[in-house]
């Protein structure tokens, strides 16, 4: 008995290998934690299709991100860059163009977004569009009914000691510099923006760093408003049943997109433009979205699968709620440093 | 020593030959290994705080006092030292009143199976994770946390305290966290003090508050220093509790100097940081030091 199951789990070994291709790599892919390319369920597909297996990497800012692919060249085959940091990224030779014609869904990429002026570079795609969303904030629907329609609401007498905050200097500016209508790469007018940071100390509760931090704080019942990301909105809603919504005010909000890299001197070059075609691959994304939560996808096929009730499709979807977005660019290394001084002395001053 | 005086003068030098062998072979892993694990880092980060940007993967940072001037140019880091060293000053003043009493209890007036019971109590706290412990602190703290309802219950309407996100809350976390030292040190000194000098200081007629105050805290004041410096040193330069537990108020130099490191990469601005607080505590202990032992002696 048992050598006959020896010999069928061999035969059945034998055959998987032959319908499997021929080389079976295990990539190593470079990305925020719980950020779509690591769903389990998503990484079983793309093994049964490709026969490639995928292992993970993390970073917590796009600052560490930047170090780690300069500190261990040949490490990782492919890494996600928010558009804003791609020309770094590229001019530092720390990623390599893809071939689109090796990614069969890139036809079906939004032509601006394969076009964006921070993924191709002279010609060559540095960063195949992936996915894109905004910041801005999420209330407790408990709480805040109706919903806000304006950003002043966060610096209303209503939220004192009720607002989460997120402890980054870049999107604290960007953030302020929305409601004052100033330009979020290039803000003119930075002592206005320290003083609107400012304003915010009877509302800010605390800083939350993390899509779980930010979770606990609103169920623990902290946060009845809080900066936040669109896609990890609509996954505190679904996955964690929260009562949250989140708003897209009139001032606008911070719009982002993120793309999929080829690292330089990837071990696998083959099977990482395989594995972002699965990442761009409408069936990975409906999923995603459905299932899980996740932004909008940059493919115009994966968005048309969606229901019409979802909100990337609802409200991101809509040209006149994306027109409201200020896409973040890149952001000089003087600039990015006064922003940082801005950020911290604000946040000496919410000790006094 | 005394034996070897009986050896003649070779056997003394193969003998003085043989110890000196001994004290290298048996201190020398010791420091060999605080010289790899503390010496060297340090160095690289003392560099690293004269550099333009940290020297990793092939970029080259130039040799600059930028980061040091950084630090007089914006007020706001000196007033960040400031706040963590009252932070510190005032979590080791809270270890002190609540640990002192604690261990001269321990150290005088339980004996036997009783003392190793309450000796447990003391160290159990160090059995746990420091960030489960911090943790477990914001459910305690919370507005309609634990406290808050054990209070009302035993008080009713007494109100609403919402202690966490506060100053007040890192300094119970960091009290909570550190106690034990001073517990520890504290008796081990009170311990090494001769029973019969407190009963002869009675019998000559010296109150509690005289014999407090000229015979135990002088005796016991080695211990009392260890304590405080392993309290404050470690305290000034927190984060972890103050991020978790201070909220908005949390922000001290050991958070700035960890946002260097791990959110902004500007290594070199970090590590002069840490430089200028050592520096601060150098200027704050030798005095203090020296004004003890003093005291002590």
């Amino acid at each position: 008995m048992k050598a006959i199951l020896t010999w069928v789990s061999a035969a059945a070994a034998l055959v998987a290998a032959s319908v499997l291709p021929a080389s079976a790599d295990t990539i190593r892919v470079l990305n925020w934690q719980g950020y779509g390319t690591d769903e389990a369920w998503a990484l079983e597909e793309f093994e049964k299709r490709t026969g490639h297996t995928v292992e993970h990497e993390y970073f917590n800012s796009e600052q560490e991100m930047l170090t780690k692919l300069r500190t261990n060249p040949g490490a990782y085959d492919v890494v996600l860059i928010n558009s804003a940091y791609t020309p770094q990224a590229a001019e530092e030779g720390l990623i390599v163009p893809a071939d689109l014609s090796k990614i069969a869904n890139s036809g079906d990429i939004v032509a601006e977004m394969l076009g964006n002026k921070n993924l191709t570079i002279d010609g060559k795609t540095y960063g195949v569009p992936w996915v894109w969303g905004a910041t801005s904030f999420a209330v407790n629907t408990d709480k805040m009914d109706p919903l806000p329609d304006s950003i002043e609401v966060l610096w209303s007498p209503e939220l004192a000691d009720k607002l989460g905050w997120r402890d980054d200097a870049v999107e604290a500016v960007q953030m302020a510099a929305i409601a004052l209508g100033q330009d979020i790469n290039n803000p003119s007018d930075l002592d206005a923006i320290k003083e609107k940071l400012r304003a915010l100390k009877p509302q800010i509760r605390t800083f939350w760093t993390s899509e779980n931090d930010w979770n606990q704080f609103v169920s623990a019942g902290e946060f009845d408003a809080a900066t936040y990301w669109s896609g990890s909105a609509s996954r505190s809603a679904k996955n964690f049943g929260l009562p949250v919504a989140f708003v897209i005010p009139q001032e606008g909000a911070i719009g982002w997109l993120d793309g999929l890299s080829v690292a330089k001197d990837a071990p696998h070059p083959e099977a990482a433009h395989e594995f972002i075609n699965w990442m761009i691959d409408p069936d990975f994304y409906v999923k995603w979205d459905t299932e899980v939560g996740a932004p909008a996808s940059a493919n115009a096929k994966a968005m048309a699968g969606l229901p019409d009730d979802a909100f990337n499709r609802a409200v991101l979807g809509n040209p006149e709620v994306a027109a409201r977005l200020r896409f973040m660019g890149p952001i000089d290394d003087d600039m990015r440093e006064k922003m940082l001084e801005l950020w911290q002395e604000t946040k000496t001053y919410y000790q006094q | 020593m005394a034996h070897e005086a009986t050896h003649d003068t070779t056997g003394n030098t193969a003998q003085a030959d043989r110890s000196a062998r001994a004290v290298v072979l048996l201190t020398g892993p010791a420091y060999l290994w605080l010289t790899v694990t503390v010496l060297l880092p340090l160095v690289a980060m003392l560099y690293f705080s004269f550099l333009s940007e940290a020297p990793i993967a092939g970029r080259v940072g130039e040799l600059t006092l930028e980061q040091y001037r950084a630090f007089f140019e914006h007020a706001f880091y000196l007033e960040l030292i400031l706040r963590s060293l009252r932070l510190g000053a005032e979590v080791t003043l809270f270890c002190f009143l609540l640990g002192f009493p604690c261990a001269y209890v321990l150290a005088k007036t339980i004996k036997g199976r009783w003392r190793e019971a309450l000796f447990l109590l003391v160290i159990i706290p160090f059995w746990s994770n420091a960030l489960v412990r911090v943790f477990s602190w914001t459910m305690v703290l919370r507005g309609n946390g634990l406290l808050e309802r054990a209070i009302e219950t035993v008080f009713p309407g007494a109100g609403s305290l919402d202690l966490l996100f506060t100053y007040n809350a890192v300094v119970i976390g960091l009290v909570h966290s550190y106690l034990p030292y001073m517990i520890l040190t504290c008796y081990i000194s009170l311990q090494a003090i001769d029973d019969d000098l407190i009963a002869a200081a009675r019998s000559l007629g010296a109150s509690w508050l005289t014999i407090l105050r000229r015979l135990i805290l002088p005796l016991a004041m080695p211990g009392i220093v260890a304590g405080a410096v392993l309290i404050f040193v470690p305290v000034i330069g927190s984060f972890m509790e103050p991020r978790i537990l201070g909220g908005r108020q949390g922000t001290f130099i050991g958070t700035i100097i960890e946002d260097q490191f791990t959110a902004v990469f500007n290594w070199p601005l970090g590590a002069a940081l840490s430089f200028i607080l050592l520096a601060c505590v150098l200027v704050i202990f030798i005095p203090f030091t020296f004004a003890a032992r003093r005291m002590s002696g």
